[in-house]
């Protein structure tokens, strides 16, 4: 694909993926390049090893960022997603590993220590944890904050706000009460990829197949279709008189005209040709007279 | 920790503890919000332990409720002293993922912003560093810059600080060549000559070398080792700006210098941003002089909603405007990490997406938190005062360290 974006160039990617995943060997569980960049994912318990050896052996110097993302779907639902930049080859890769609520992960601090923040905020936004980082308290939450907020099940309103109470001098906790709805906008198009049943659409959807039936039923005679015996003669009749021509419509047609005494009125003269009125000029180079349309974006 | 000082004809035998001190979170050199636990032996700072996060807003989580185009105002709010710096990374992040070619009128205004900017960010961390030292005068005439900027970015936006002005695919609006023309008008006629007055004050200035030359020395290992970026790594004698390495935009159509540093102190990372702003001046005048006309944003009319006025005529236009305000585009699944040389450093944007509208997952790197991670041992052995010192040389601002 060739590339038409203006995001930052690094070096080519060219060789790389195959050169990391020889090297690497059977800690890498796949690996993949889309987009321009390189995705390694590795076994959880070899990150320290496969971070040294790209640390040490292919000049990714920097680690830039942990991520943690949440995929509530899978069995280990955390990813956690190393950033490494190589300030000698100028080049990126990104490596990542999955882990559960309840298995940690070894920490880097020992090859970064600049790991250290960052598994903190990881472990204090979804509870990952880092088995080995001497320091792992929370740091973007509050004192005492319980839960993990960017977990994809913790609500976006959170569960706890806080006032200062004037009656006790301090900060208070409540629970959260919004004076009106969370509104939460789907705009996803109902006919393309939106994976939910329309409201109204419940029974459309689990429509249950006809049964089979052993013998067809066909309606040969007029007493086997049910619809009973012809109505009466008169409910054919045309309750209006049809308009002159034939409607096809009996009773829709419109009145007849009947002839009156007095004259219809006629329509008045027009006022241009009151000869006690002189003609109206005409104004020269008003033609239109809409203004241009608005303007603006 | 306990130490026994000398005996002293008064005490006697009274153990002398080291006392621990709050350092904020309301303090006008802490920048912002930032709480530090100082604990003091006397004078002499022996550890510090910065306690972030007051200002957290839960930006990342608020972005994967919105579609792509509603979270770009986010962005602002995080730097609210570089936005447009901000949204850079953001939309190159959605370009790189929808491989949308950006028109070259649209990259050369969104270089130029990014350092008009950049020259803004620093203006206001140049004034508050100086302030934190003990000068006032320098401040008060580089927020006079600061403001001409700002206007800028009102002429160009309508708004002066949370622009919301890059889209992915260019920028919202043209500018009109008056403002152009001003722009480079101003950096000759008043730009440049209000910076170096104020510059002159400063540089040389006894004082200011006194508090800030040889402050939180750091080697080149230890500016990688903890993540440095941006003027910090410079500082510290490694010559790595993104700008130059990995060009976005036309960056690669650019000539400018890249300053490093010699010494790695405080009084480095200042002198690179003195420098830096020189830089971007002349960044901003070859913009000028090269910017073709032609549109400034991508004519793709699945990622791009037309013109008001174009939706006035045309049914099709209408249709997609309304699609586009609405739902939104759709961004392939995939992800990527882009980053970018914000005014502070290495400001990255992982985005995951999901194939709908909405972001699945967007994890922002800020530059000031290996840089503050970085103060305990940076600050270690210093005296209590030169903590605000180090604090205003690493440039950190709140809303983009605590998201």
């Amino acid at each position: 694909m060739t590339v038409l974006h203006s995001a930052p160039r690094f070096a080519s990617s060219e060789g790389v993926l195959d050169a990391l995943t020889s090297a690497l060997g059977q800690n890498v569980l796949a690996a993949r390049e889309e987009y321009g960049e390189i995705v390694i994912t590795v076994a959880r318990d070899s990150i320290v090893e496969t971070l040294r050896m790209l640390r040490d052996e292919h000049d990714y110097q920097q680690l830039m960022e942990i991520a943690g993302v949440d995929y509530p779907a899978r069995a280990e639902r955390f990813e956690v997603v190393y950033m490494l930049l190589s300030l000698t080859k100028n080049h990126r890769i990104i490596v990542k590993l999955s882990a559960a609520e309840e298995t940690p992960v070894p920490t880097v601090t020992d090859l970064w220590p600049v790991a250290g923040w960052l598994e903190r905020e990881v472990f204090d936004m979804y509870g990952v944890l880092f088995a080995g980082n001497p320091d792992l308290r929370r740091i973007l939450t509050d004192y005492g904050f319980e839960g993990h907020p960017f977990r994809k099940d913790f609500p976006l309103t959170g569960y706890v706000e806080l006032r200062y109470s004037e009656e006790d001098k301090r900060v208070v906790y409540e629970p959260v009460q919004l004076a009106q709805d969370l509104r939460s906008f789907d705009f996803l198009s109902p006919w393309e990829g939106a994976d939910y049943v329309l409201p109204g659409d419940e029974k459309a959807a689990q429509a249950p197949p006809p049964p089979p039936v052993a013998q067809a039923k066909t309606t040969d005679k007029p007493a086997q279709t049910g619809g009973g015996a012809p109505a009466d003669a008169v409910a054919a009749k045309p309750v209006a008189p049809s308009t002159a021509g034939g409607s096809a419509n009996p009773g829709q047609g419109q009145p007849v005209p009947q002839p009156t005494a007095t004259p219809e009125p006629g329509a008045p003269k027009p006022t241009e040709d009151r000869p006690a009125r002189k003609p109206r000029a005409r104004k020269a180079g008003k033609e239109g007279g809409t203004g241009p349309a608005p303007e603006g974006s | 920790m306990a130490m026994q000082l000398e005996q002293s004809p008064t005490t006697g035998d009274e153990v002398i503890t080291n006392y621990t001190i709050n350092f904020g979170p309301q303090h006008p050199a802490a920048h912002g919000v930032l709480r530090m636990v100082m604990e003091l032996d006397g004078e002499i700072i022996e550890r510090i332990d910065p306690h972030v996060g007051l200002l957290h807003r839960g930006t990342e989580k608020l972005i994967e409720h919105k579609t792509y185009l509603q979270a770009l105002p986010y962005f602002d709010r995080l730097d609210y002293c570089s936005p447009l710096a901000m949204e850079h990374s953001y939309v190159l992040a959605i370009e790189k993922l929808l491989n949308l070619e950006v028109p070259i009128r649209g990259q050369y205004l969104r270089v130029l912003f990014a350092e008009l900017t950049r020259i803004c960010n620093h203006m206001l961390n140049m004034g508050s560093h100086v302030m934190d030292v003990g000068a006032m005068t320098p401040n008060l005439w580089l927020f006079e810059v600061r403001e001409d900027c700002l206007n800028f970015f009102e002429r160009a936006s309508g708004a002066r600080m949370h622009a919301a002005w890059y889209r992915p695919g260019g920028v919202h609006q043209d500018v009109p060549q008056k403002l152009l023309d001003d722009i480079g008008e101003w950096i000759d006629a008043r730009l440049l000559p209000l910076f170096e007055d104020a510059m002159s004050l400063v540089v040389d200035n006894r004082i200011f070398k006194q508090r800030n030359v040889d402050i939180a020395l750091v080697s080149k290992e230890d500016a990688i080792r903890w993540g440095f970026s941006g003027p910090m790594i410079r500082a510290a004698g490694i010559p790595w700006d993104l700008r130059k390495s990995q060009p976005y935009d036309v960056y690669d159509r650019m000539e400018f210098d890249i300053p490093v540093g010699t010494r790695s102190d405080c009084y480095d990372r200042f002198m690179v941003r003195v420098e830096e702003v020189r830089q971007s001046a002349r960044i901003m005048k070859q913009c000028l002089r090269d910017m073709p006309s032609g549109p400034v944003c991508s004519d793709d009319r699945k990622v791009t909603p037309p013109k008001r006025a174009e939706m006035k005529q045309s049914m099709e236009s209408l249709i997609h405007h309304f699609k586009l305000y609405t739902e939104g585009f759709h961004v392939p699944a995939g992800e990527v990490y882009v980053a970018t040389e914000s005014p502070k450093g290495e400001f990255g944007v992982y985005l995951v997406a999901d194939g709908t509208n909405k972001p699945y997952r967007c994890k922002i790197r800020p530059t000031a938190f290996s840089h503050l991670q970085a103060m305990d041992f940076m600050c270690k052995g210093h005296m209590l005062p030169d903590a605000t010192a180090i604090l205003g040389a690493i440039d950190v601002v709140f809303g983009e360290c605590d998201r």
